[in-house]
């Protein structure tokens, strides 16, 4: 989706300029772009009355934001303590592999897959897990790992 | 409906019964994202189309996670004057061969887990029980709920109304006795008093620390300064730990109550929920729950008619587990990034925008409610002398009944395991449990008869923390463990003082040596003084408490830190610089189903002879050994 001064306007008319909306508002801004584009940081910035390095500083504290485009489907593999001791590791490994992502998490080249990892999605007593968009998907194997990503190819 | 009197909550009370326990027949689905991520939203669905289908009349309606997250989807059936039913693991195939019976206005028996003969209600209105007379057939063979070995040693008071109101509804949250102890609070106890009830039951911290709520509370009711702050950390961000999201996703309100009257005792209007953005469900059912409460008139102006008034804000977290710590969640609220700061000043002086703040957890704010009804003097008589009343437990990892638990402070770590959790799955041993999730440390066999409670798992080197437990067989290498925690603590440091920043790095790099074979006993002592340095050295409790896995299992498990140093060997066959993948020729029937999985090709071999593998193109991702059918693969 392109940057636009409308998508960007109905996000700020939300908050009053004070710094405290800083996060809720780059926090609209991801959801709506799926990463946060140079251009509505600067907006956002304007807006709040808070300097662009204050903006930069949260983007890259907060797992929440991405500086870089997201793939069209968001794969986040569990590594939380449960699904570690149940075998999380090599499932992602087969993640890893499938999607040929270089470093620990990455985008695919054809913007399909955005493979990351998230410490524990609450979800225990299925692990190991994965969430793909919106849906959970439990008792993963590295089997099953690659049969999810070719469901999702279809898609 | 408008609740601004004592005669509308008995008004609300009398509508929310009726809806609860409607005089026809009530189908619950549960809901909960455990609920959800296993199918239930299918189930549900289903069912809702079958009811309509055939205008039954009858309820078919979603509710919270009693705690059995291994059995879901979950589905209860209540006939008036039967006893409710539980159905265990219903797929929507089970769900339609329930419907049929149910619309017969039968009790299924397939399926069937355990029944409620009669509702609790601790608060008001109950017990409540669901039949008179004696059961016959099926019905009396099949386990009360209270007599399964899941539920035998637990009490649910924080989860009081968990699986059986549907969350967004106000009026089943009023039925179960909600939103009186406010009233109570509000017209019959003063500040001070409400202050010291709390106090006297003893209940402290759920989020980890375990400090005595009442003296927080006290401390920020003298502050001054104003306006004044109550918060509610719902950042649970402990992997292992998701106890927080089940209360908020199966009974809002009563976290609202609790900051409600906590509110009313330090002297606060506004409040602030910090919930993880990672907790979809929960995020929107506490957003409905606070705008049926507005609606209502039990948050904003003059609540209740006492010229009390308290208004809730919703803040979402963006992914940092720091931000769980005090100093940084308050940083955060305020839009910076979360980094906490030393607290020679605490934050019940300067905490919030420099206003005094009190912090508690979702788990510690449900509790609130239920000291004020039914009074200190009864809640004291749960637990044991240091810890008063229950925690809630997430029973996962390598243990059968996965799920989440609330038992009495004082249970003993081999009851929770073995009797709750049912042991260890396919006869694997228990080899040590981590409690307290990555401030926390590993507790092996031999203390396993620990009672669980704040000064006992002090003692022991974990700590309580939000009550992830994790339990480990011997499949599950301690040196990986503690590696594991570390590159988690390494992530999540948020980088402002040096002994978390580096001292973590160093000691993962130590223990980087120690699982690839190298190193020297030395270099455990290393990491054994660096540890200390940094748990002394840290600004927060995050790098103060880092090292504790790591000190935790060099303490029970030095042995197996040895074995990789000395012999070069994992015994857990975990650790991949240390293992090789082989076939074993004997089991081996040719099946070939390895040959297809392996990424490298490093195995070959034709149908019905034994396969080889290729050691030198082995990447040891496992994947041959978890399709072999007939355990052929050996890893050493």
């Amino acid at each position: 989706m392109s940057v636009t001064f409308k998508a960007l306007e109905t996000i700020l008319e939300r908050y009053p300029p004070s710094s405290e909306h800083l996060i809720s508002a780059l926090q609209d801004v991801q959801a709506k772009f799926n990463y946060l584009p140079p251009e509505a940081m600067t907006a956002v910035c304007d807006h709040l009355g808070v300097p662009l390095s204050r903006g930069w500083a949260v983007a890259t504290f907060y797992k929440t934001f991405s500086l870089e485009p997201k793939g069209e489907h968001d794969v986040a593999v569990c590594l939380g303590t449960a699904c570690h001791v149940r075998g999380a590791a090599n499932v992602y490994e087969k993640f890893r592999r499938d999607l040929g992502v270089a470093g620990p998490e990455g985008t695919t080249r054809d913007l399909k897959f955005s493979l990351r990892q998230v410490r524990c999605l609450g979800c225990c007593s299925m692990a190991p897990v994965a969430q793909v968009d919106e849906e959970i998907h439990g008792n993963l194997s590295q089997r099953k790992a690659g049969h999810l990503l070719k469901m999702y190819r279809k898609r | 409906m408008q609740i601004t009197s004592f005669d509308d909550l008995q008004k609300a009370k009398g509508e929310g019964l009726v809806q609860l326990y409607p005089d026809k027949p009530k189908i619950l689905v549960g809901m909960a994202t455990c609920g959800l991520a296993a199918g239930a939203q299918k189930v549900y669905d289903l069912l809702n189309k079958k009811a309509q289908e055939a205008h039954w009349d009858g309820v078919v309606e979603k509710t919270g996670c009693i705690g059995f997250c291994y059995k879901e989807p979950l589905v209860d059936a209540v006939l008036p004057g039967k006893p409710r039913v539980t159905y265990e693991q219903v797929t929507p195939e089970i769900a339609g061969a329930l419907w049929e019976e149910l619309a017969a206005g039968k009790i299924p028996e397939k399926q069937l887990m355990a029944r409620i003969d009669v509702d609790d209600m601790i608060l008001d209105g109950g017990p409540r029980k669901f039949y008179q007379g004696k059961l016959k057939g099926f019905l009396a063979q099949t386990p009360r709920y209270e007599d399964l070995d899941f539920f035998k040693l637990q009490r649910h008071i924080a989860m009081r109304n968990c699986g059986f109101i549907d969350p967004d509804n106000l009026l089943h949250y009023v039925a179960r006795g909600g939103y009186f102890a406010l009233y109570k609070a509000l017209t019959a106890m003063t500040p001070d008093e409400v202050i010291a009830a709390v106090t006297t039951a003893g209940l402290r911290g759920r989020g980890g620390g375990g400090f005595p709520t009442g003296v927080k509370w006290a401390s920020c009711r003298k502050a001054k300064g104003w306006p004044k702050y109550v918060l509610c950390n719902a950042d649970e961000g402990d992997p292992g730990a998701y106890m927080d999201r089940s209360l908020i996703e199966g009974d809002p309100h009563s976290i609202l109550e609790g900051m409600l009257i906590g509110a009313y005792a330090i002297g606060s209007s506004e409040g602030y929920i910090y919930v993880r953005a990672e907790y979809p469900l929960a995020v929107k059912t506490l957003q409905r729950a606070i705008f049926s409460a507005r609606e209502a008139g039990l948050l904003g102006q003059n609540i209740l008619g006492s010229g009390f008034s308290f208004d809730i804000k919703i803040n979402l977290g963006g992914g940092a587990f720091v931000c769980g710590e005090s100093t940084a969640l308050m940083a955060s609220i305020e839009g910076k990034p979360g980094e906490p700061r030393a607290k020679y000043v605490h934050t019940v002086d300067k905490g919030l925008w420099n206003r005094p703040s009190n912090l508690n957890n979702v788990e510690t704010w449900a509790n609130v409610p239920v000291i004020i009804a039914k009074g200190a003097d009864w809640y004291r008589d749960i637990g044991t002398e240091g810890s008063k009343g229950t925690k809630i437990f997430s029973l996962v990892g390598q243990v059968k009944n996965v799920g989440l638990v609330e038992v009495p402070m004082g249970v003993s770590i081999k009851d929770l395991v073995m009797q709750v959790g049912g042991g260890v799955p396919e006869n694997r041993e228990f080899k040590a449990i981590q409690i307290g999730g990555p401030s926390g440390g590993c507790i092996p066999k031999e203390h396993w008869g620990l009672p669980i409670d704040f000064d006992s798992l002090w003692d022991a080197g974990a700590i309580m923390g939000s009550g992830g437990m994790i339990v480990m067989d011997n499949s599950t290498c301690m040196v990986d463990v503690a590696k594991f925690f570390l590159d988690f603590l390494i992530d999540e440091s948020c980088g402002k003082c040096i002994p978390c920043r580096l001292g973590l790095k160093r000691m993962r790099e130590l223990l980087e040596e120690f699982s690839g074979g190298k190193g020297s006993l030395e270099d455990l002592n290393e990491l054994e003084s660096l540890s200390e340095a940094v748990k002394d050295g840290s600004l927060c409790a995050l790098g103060g408490s880092a090292p504790n896995p790591v000190l935790t299992t060099l303490r029970y498990f030095r042995e197996e830190y040895e074995a990789h140093i000395l012999q070069g060997k994992c015994p857990a066959a975990v650790c991949k610089d240390l293992i090789t993948y082989s076939i074993n020729p004997e089991l081996c029937n040719g099946c070939t189903a390895c040959v297809g999985e392996c990424p490298q090709g490093a195995i070959t071999g034709t149908k019905k002879e034994p396969h080889l593998l290729n050691a030198s193109l082995c990447i040891k991702c496992g994947a041959c050994h978890e399709v072999c059918k007939f355990g052929a693969v050996d890893v050493a």
